[in-house]
């Protein structure tokens, strides 16, 4: 079974496959809103899905390396760049549609809101991390910085996950269960990464050693 | 007086438009919206009941501006966290409230306190009313609710001396109404008007909207309607009435005192403390727009607020 799933995420078609269906969100939501079926509020509704989804590739991302050692399907760690970017396109169309569609470029009123509301500014907080972990996310980049400051860098992720959960869970109103239910993943996730669970197999546990290529 | 000027929001008698021209154009245009939002109602229509003949006697002044929103967005983007939080879920889980039999009680401060079956209410002489709606989240809309004055209502009761406030519940229900199972709010939904507000003329309660009786999604069978204040002050499926002495506890000050106060008057000047309250956007729209003092009722209930500072009392 693990050998199985092993070949079938090591082949060639592997990844445009999960390319293909990382898009899905996107062509979905734009579908909706041609044919007018995205709601009464087109706008708002298209700037929620795009951050829901957003926090999903990211958790996802964050799931790959302890779904991983867990399972001992090596070969999930090829997914982890492409789905971390996926979060990173998600948050910027995110942004795109408050800025462009939501405040129809108000700037002065979007730099207001920036300051002036705490949700917006984690959200931009969680959002520059991501953008600097997507600028540094090429092989190129990994070697100028040496795996070291790399990886101490690319830790910045649980902060822009649990930024973006934050945000999430300061702009709904009332106390609602979804914005929590992300919370207490990431928190878990990070978690995971702090204490990992000792697994008895020495044949999983050997997976836990870093490779140069997982990076 | 000799002369008689109405304000911003009166229909003049030519703007009144006949019913059954309504009707007409309604079936031309809405009627299928009209049939589609209804088919979601689960009590039995009467034939009586199903349309309402009655004239309009309000509207915004600007029709260009104030255009009425598509029944369709009206149906199916709402907050009524009894049936869930998503704008979504009351369109689909209001399905299962029960708006027969239903009982509305009048009591508290009053000489003659009031138990009343809605189909006995629903004989009270009804008009049409075109008022905008603005939430306290940033949208708005421009519905025709079909209602009567609550201070009709009020009168009847015969308020006494130490009334001075009004408080409203929301049907308990947990069972059909599941949102009420989440500690998302404190269970049965509160309001509450001073009874100088409740009784100004603007204050409805609705039994319909878009000519047709209210659909669930919207607080069948009876809601409050307030439009000077931000929408959830317009408590929804009603249930109980109680004049008091002192300022009654409402759901959302509970939750968040600091964001939701007990007047909650549309204020652009005034923020929520995590967003703006200057601008909206009308539902349907592309762009925002200005929101305006009392929701550009002003004229109207300004006079309510003097000598108070609407900033210490949002």
């Amino acid at each position: 079974m693990r050998a199985t799933l092993n070949a079938l995420l090591l082949s060639r078609w592997a990844k445009p496959v999960v390319f293909a269906l990382a898009l899905v969100p996107l062509v979905w939501t734009v579908w909706l809103a041609w044919t007018g079926e995205l709601g009464a509020e087109p706008i708002l509704e298209s700037v929620k899905q795009s951050g829901l989804w957003a926090l999903r590739f990211l958790l996802i991302a964050l799931a790959l390396t302890p779904l991983r050692v867990f399972t001992g399907v090596a070969a999930l760690a090829r997914f982890r760049r492409m789905l971390g970017l996926f979060a990173f396109f998600y948050a910027s169309v995110h942004l795109l549609t408050y800025v462009g569609l939501d405040q129809f470029f108000d700037w002065h009123a979007i730099g207001t809101e920036i300051l002036k509301r705490p949700y917006i500014t984690i959200g931009m907080g969680a959002f520059v991390i991501l953008t600097a972990l997507a600028a540094t996310s090429t092989d190129g980049m990994v070697k100028r910085l040496g795996g070291k400051r790399w990886r101490a860098l690319h830790r910045g992720v649980f902060l822009a996950g649990l930024g973006g959960c934050l945000h999430f869970l300061m702009l709904v109103k009332g106390w609602q269960t979804a914005p929590l239910v992300y919370g207490a993943l990431c928190a878990g996730l990070l978690a995971l990464r702090r204490w990992p669970l000792r697994l008895p197999n020495p044949r999983t546990v050997r997976t836990l050693a870093p490779k140069p290529q997982d990076g | 007086m000799l002369f008689k000027f109405p304000t911003a929001s009166q229909a003049r008698e030519d703007e009144v438009t006949p019913h059954g021209l309504y009707l007409s154009r309604r079936a031309l245009i809405g009627g299928g919206a009209a049939a589609l939002a209804l088919g979601g109602t689960a009590f039995p229509l009467d034939a009586r009941a199903a349309t309402f003949q009655v004239p309009t006697t309000r509207k915004p002044a600007d029709a260009a501006l104030d255009t009425v929103t598509p029944i369709k967005s009206a149906t199916t983007y709402n907050n009524f966290y009894e049936f869930g939080t998503g704008k979504a879920d009351p369109a689909d889980g209001a399905k299962a409230l029960r708006t027969r039999p239903w009982e509305i009680t009048i009591d508290g401060e009053v000489a003659k306190p009031l138990t009343i079956g809605i189909d006995d209410l629903l004989k009270v002489s009804m008009e049409e009313r075109i008022y905008r709606l603005r939430c306290v989240e940033g949208w708005s809309m421009v519905i025709p609710w079909i209602g009567f004055p609550l201070a009709e209502l009020l009168k009847r009761v015969e308020p006494t001396g130490n009334a001075k406030f009004v408080a409203f519940q929301t049907l308990m229900d947990p069972e059909r109404m599941y949102g009420q199972k989440s500690w998302v709010l404190e269970w049965p939904y509160t309001e509450g008007l001073r009874l100088d507000e409740a009784m100004h003329p603007l204050a409805l309660m609705a039994v319909g909207m878009y000519g047709e009786i209210l659909p669930n999604q919207n607080g069948a069978p009876i809601r409050l309607v307030v439009p000077w204040k931000y929408g959830f002050k317009s408590i929804k499926s009603v249930v109980k009435i109680t004049l008091t002495k002192t300022q009654p506890p409402t759901a959302w000050n509970r939750s968040q005192p600091r964001e939701y106060g007990f007047y909650s008057n549309v204020n652009p000047e005034v923020d929520h403390p995590r967003w703006s309250q200057a601008t909206e956007r009308r539902v349907g729209d592309f762009s925002r727009r200005k929101t305006l003092p009392f929701n550009g009722y002003g004229d109207e209930v300004a006079s309510l607020y003097t000598g108070m500072d609407l900033r210490v009392n949002y």
